[in-house]
């Protein structure tokens, strides 16, 4: 086995290989980036039609469509598919494109690896919807997958799900595993850690993230197996164990885990607002610093996702202040994108319009989830729509936005091509319009009372789902706009130049548009412009 | 073996040991949360079980109120409750009760009981001697029996607390029909274990 340079030296005049082995067999970052966004638009897809499908049955009251039980497979389906098929291999996708080519590297550290926690990952989703066709039914636990509910109390084809669930975690943290080895040990010369775009340092402590609490996750579908299947009692009460114990150990986790979907969309917004303020980033170093805290925060906040199991006062305080503590380096990274802008020469192309919407929504979702964080309100929200409302506001306009805005902003870099403006923005302004007349409306159904996950409602709820049944058509539909304008992009258009954008900045837009198969063979020399003058 | 490559094996080797000792970690907290429900008595579970050793003095100017509950876990048939729904205490008195359980079924069964207590300040300062929780509880088919329980409020109980809540909640934990099992042995009624 060669070094990795001498691997790359060997193939450097080759191109890819032909036909599906290509594919099967590749070991190249950014083959498997492909890999990884196009199957999280698959994943997508996927998930969006059992949204639409929740949606349609809450169209009207009373029971049109479906049964309550196949509604709750949906909505614990289209939870599990949307967190770790749709958002988590997407930003994995990005990390594989374009870590590499912003750190100056020619790969990423361990190419094999990357193949297999890649291939894992179609198996692992396989494996899970095949429990749709199963005899009892798919998970319909919901996507927390609470005990008892998903032990004593679940369909057989639970057991599918915990393997599933074991083979994403396997591949999420090889894939971690991998980011880490690059950007640690594979940077240009020249290039130290405060000069890393922070794309790169967003990614690196998202993967830090993943190492923590992908074990715990694999650890708590390891226990609910044993309750399952072996005798043990972790979460039966009747043997010694305790239900809430699972809560806790699932929100250790649970909670880092939504800070992995949204600081790769952070590490987004700081690369695409610059070059479209044509200004460097507001306070490089402070968003360093409150990404940092963000993560190390998200570790002892974790119980405020059960203020109403019944934790003594003193723990229902600890939870409310450390959790409303985040809301200040949120607050600082806010200001910064912000002040970015300020009295910068701004353009208003696709990416940069998902990135705005992006800062004001997300900010939207932040300000609701303060609102839960208030432990004695909380009582009142608790299981309501309102919960909902805040949680896709942070993951729909917030994470999915900003894969929408890095997918147009690096499409040219892709393929080479421009997409086209025109429905890049026709696009923009229905998923805007979209998301806002779905979500918006849950707010005040939440705050009225409704609770989530009901496949039924009472009569005062009406109106309000029906506007967010609208909304969700809207939305859903208008993202084969995106799709047209992705394949159309890969297959002509103009050509796009090395810097695609005026103000672009990176080692990433010094490589030709599209980039050589095999990039940064010999490592670039980098300089940062910023650090002589400051 | 270039330096990339022996740099890239020990950050490996070393993340491999961070993701090991993190999966540990999952399962570590299990003990963690008891230990920390002991620590700090939440969760309502008692914790002084067995003999009471040092020997206490009754503080009869003050009647501590002792409500007792029983509830069945959902699917468990026997009919359970207690022998006196509420009991007054002095601190410091060894005060002895039952609960009554039936097991209406055809068959024989096994239950096992958990209790809670609330507040869950109380939950120190209430030691049981003699519990029927402590063990398993077989019934035959139709049997009827008085489980005792005998336990003490010690006097460090706080101030503010003059009624403490006892519940029991019943699980059926008889334990599933092994595929080896004949017919003809359901038939006679065998208990397991």
């Amino acid at each position: 086995m060669g070094s990795l340079e001498q691997t790359v030296h060997s193939t450097d005049h080759h191109g890819p290989a032909k036909g599906i082995t290509r594919w099967l067999y590749t070991t190249n970052h950014k083959d498997i980036g492909t890999l990884y966004l196009l199957f999280s638009l698959t994943m997508f897809f996927v998930g969006g039609c059992m949204a639409l499908t929740i949606r349609a049955e809450l169209f009207q009251p009373g029971l049109q469509l479906i049964m309550p039980e196949f509604f709750n497979q949906m909505t614990t389906m289209h939870g599990l598919i949307m967190v770790f098929g749709a958002v988590m291999p997407a930003f994995v996708g990005l990390a594989n494109w374009m870590i590499p080519m912003m750190v100056g590297s020619p790969d990423m550290a361990l190419p094999r690896m990357n193949n297999w926690s890649f291939w894992i990952l179609p198996f692992a989703f396989v494996m899970m919807l095949s429990t749709l066709l199963m005899e009892g039914g798919a998970p319909n636990f919901g996507w927390t997958f609470y005990a008892p509910l998903s032990t004593t109390y679940a369909p057989p084809s639970v057991t599918y799900f915990i393997f599933a669930v074991h083979m994403m975690g396997i591949s999420s943290i090889m894939g971690a595993i991998n980011v880490i080895a690059t950007i640690l040990n594979m940077r240009a010369p020249g290039m130290k850690l405060m000069d890393m775009p922070l794309f790169v340092w967003t990614w690196l402590i998202t993967a830090f993230l993943l190492i923590a609490v992908m074990p715990v996750l694999a650890g708590v579908v390891t226990m609910m197996l044993m309750d399952i299947h072996f005798g043990t009692s972790f979460f039966d009460a009747a043997g010694g164990g305790d239900p809430v114990l699972f809560q806790h150990v699932f929100w250790f986790f649970g909670h880092p885990e939504v800070y992995i979907m949204i600081l790769p969309a952070f590490g987004i917004v700081s690369e695409i607002i610059p070059t479209f303020a044509r200004k460097r980033l507001f306070g490089y170093t402070s968003m360093v610093y409150a990404t940092g805290s963000i993560a190390i925060l998200s570790f002892i906040v974790w119980a405020h996702h059960m203020f109403t199991v019944g934790l003594p006062l003193a723990g229902e305080l600890f939870f409310m202040y450390t959790t409303m503590l985040i809301a200040v380096p949120t607050g600082v990274k806010v200001f910064n994108w912000v002040a970015t802008m300020f009295r910068g020469s701004m353009t208003f192309e696709t990416p940069m319009l998902f990135s705005l919407a992006f800062v004001v929504l997300f900010t939207i979702g932040g300000f609701s989830g303060l609102m839960l964080a208030i432990a004695p309100a909380d009582f009142q929200y608790h299981d309501t729509y309102f919960v909902v409302a805040h949680f896709h506001y942070v993951l729909v306009p917030g994470s999915i936005f900003s894969i929408m805005a890095a997918a147009y902003y690096w499409l040219p870099k892709w393929t080479g091509h421009m997409y086209n403006e025109a429905m890049g923005k026709l696009h923009f302004w229905l998923s805007f319009i979209g998301v806002n007349i779905t979500f918006f409306p849950m707010h005040f159904l939440g705050l009225a009372g409704m609770p989530r996950r009901i496949p039924d409602y009472a009569l005062q709820f009406a109106d309000f789902n029906m506007v967010a049944t609208f909304g969700a058509f809207l939305f859903g539909f208008s993202q084969l706009i995106f799709v047209y304008n992705v394949i159309s992009c890969a297959r002509s258009g103009k050509k796009a130049t090395a810097r695609v954008w005026e103000g672009s900045h990176g080692l990433e837009w010094t490589l030709p548009s599209p980039p050589p198969y095999h990039s940064f063979t010999e490592p670039p020399v980098f300089t940062n412009p910023h650090r002589e003058n400051s | 073996m270039n330096q990339l490559q022996r740099r890239n094996r020990s950050l490996v080797t070393r993340l491999i040991v961070g993701t090991v000792l993190m999966f540990g970690f999952g399962f570590l907290l299990v003990p963690l949360y008891d230990v920390f429900c002991r620590v700090t008595g939440l969760n309502g579970k008692v914790l002084n079980n067995g003999p009471v050793t040092q020997s206490v003095e009754i503080n009869r100017d003050r009647r501590v109120k002792v409500q007792l509950l029983a509830v069945n876990n959902e699917a468990m048939p026997w009919r359970f409750k207690p022998q006196e729904s509420e009991i007054t205490v002095f601190p410091g008195e060894m005060k002895q009760t039952a609960f009554v359980a039936l097991n209406p079924t055809q068959r024989s069964m096994v239950g096992q009981a958990v209790p809670s207590v609330a507040p869950s300040e109380a939950a120190e300062h209430l030691h049981k001697v003699n519990c029927f929780c402590f063990e398993q509880q077989p019934l035959m088919a139709g049997e009827e029996r008085a489980m005792p329980l005998v336990f003490m409020i010690d006097d460090e109980l706080p101030q503010h607390i003059s009624t403490i809540t006892l519940s029991y909640t019943l699980f059926d934990i008889t334990p599933e029909p092994r595929p080896t099992l004949t017919l003809q042995e359901h038939r006679q009624g065998v208990s397991y274990e």
